[in-house]
């Protein structure tokens, strides 16, 4: 990563890109605050299209991690990905428990391939 | 916990609203969240105090771990603004639904700017929990009172995940930094209760890898309208025939 390290250059970015296109929609929604219920067809859709965004993100930092995730062989990432949710299908749909389940497989596999 | 129904001052609603941030089950959600950022932060090669000054300015898990990973990936600014935007616009209805409890006789606007900022997912569903219950000139205070609360958890347990990320051995820090990946697909599925928000998430963990692949340009972007629009086609079609 180039250019994001010194200097007030990575703030004006944050501002830019991170916090006006988040923060626009709080506004808006400030201004705009009738007339529109969760069900509206365009709150609908783009819900969908956010969740899907969501979901790239998730795929992309599971199957090409980077850093110490990337030390860690993809077969036990993902593995460690479909315990940790199955575990959170089978206890009572806790998220807490399907972390855990997962960050113990993960560790668990990713112990036995580097010994 | 019940919700108390009154208090004797503002200052007393806003403390009451912080200890009521401490005690629910978001402040642990939001400290393992933000410790995964953290770890994420510092694989990415960003300060510590960027981290901590979006954590500020964004208060967004999902638009902080995309502009994170995006910046950090060597993304274009636009495709970083783009994807944050879209992930963003769920907090339009939550401003919008979480307003009218606020709202009381003579509140002014620049009053809401702040519970607006505030708001969150894990805000929002403890201020909708938590505020019928109470006499409206105090919400306002009750509400950034328990958001300050979860902010603060946030940024403390950032920095927390920075300096782990740094010092634990390899094997470790791979788990510190699989924590965001983990529970953003868990917390994911199970606010998806729509159909059509569940064949969403399941269609943008199939397309996205393709994306990747094929060197699409904007691939989070397309992955996005792509994936969406197909699950919402899907559920209008049902709609139709049902």
């Amino acid at each position: 990563m180039s250019g994001m390290t010194d200097g007030l250059w990575p703030y004006l970015v944050l501002v830019l890109v991170g916090f006006l296109p988040n923060e626009v929609w709080r506004m808006l929604g400030l201004v705009l605050a009738r007339g529109l219920n969760e069900d509206s067809e365009i709150v609908v859709w783009s819900r969908a299209v956010a969740t899907a965004i969501l979901a790239g993100v998730i795929a992309k930092l599971l199957l090409f991690s980077s850093g110490a995730l990337a030390g860690i062989p993809l077969s036990v990432r993902l593995g460690a990905t479909v315990c940790g949710f199955l575990a959170f299908l089978a206890i009572k749909r806790s998220v807490f428990a399907g972390v855990i389940a997962g960050e113990i497989v993960l560790l668990v596999g990713g112990y036995f391939v580097v010994h | 916990m019940p919700a108390p129904a009154d208090f004797p001052s503002s200052t007393a609603a806003f403390f009451a609203g912080m200890t009521s941030a401490f005690r629910s089950v978001f402040f642990v959600v939001l400290a393992g969240t933000y410790v995964g950022i953290g770890a994420l932060a510092h694989d990415f090669g960003f300060a510590v105090w960027w981290l901590a000054a979006s954590t500020v300015l964004v208060w967004a898990a999902p638009a902080q771990v995309i502009l994170i990973s995006t910046l950090g990936g060597g993304a274009a600014l636009l495709e970083a603004a783009i994807a944050v935007t879209l992930s963003a616009i769920r907090l339009f209805p939550m401003v919008v639904a979480l307003l009218p409890l606020l709202r009381g006789k003579g509140t002014r606007l620049r009053d809401l700017l702040l519970p607006a900022h505030f708001t969150s997912v894990s805000m929002w569903v403890e201020s909708l929990r938590l505020l019928p219950g109470m006499a409206h000139e105090h919400r306002i205070a009750f509400c950034n009172g328990l958001s300050a609360g979860y902010m603060a958890s946030a940024w403390s347990f950032g920095f927390v995940g920075f300096y782990l990320a740094a010092k634990l051995p390899p094997l470790a820090a791979g788990a510190l930094l699989f924590l965001t990946p983990m529970s953003f697909l868990i917390s994911t599925a199970r606010n998806a209760r729509a159909m059509v928000d569940r064949l969403a998430l399941v269609l943008g963990l199939i397309i996205a890898p393709v994306m990747v692949e094929w060197h699409v340009q904007l691939d989070l972007m397309w992955t996005g309208v792509i994936a969406g629009s197909l699950a919402y086609a899907v559920h209008r079609l049902r709609e139709a025939l049902a």
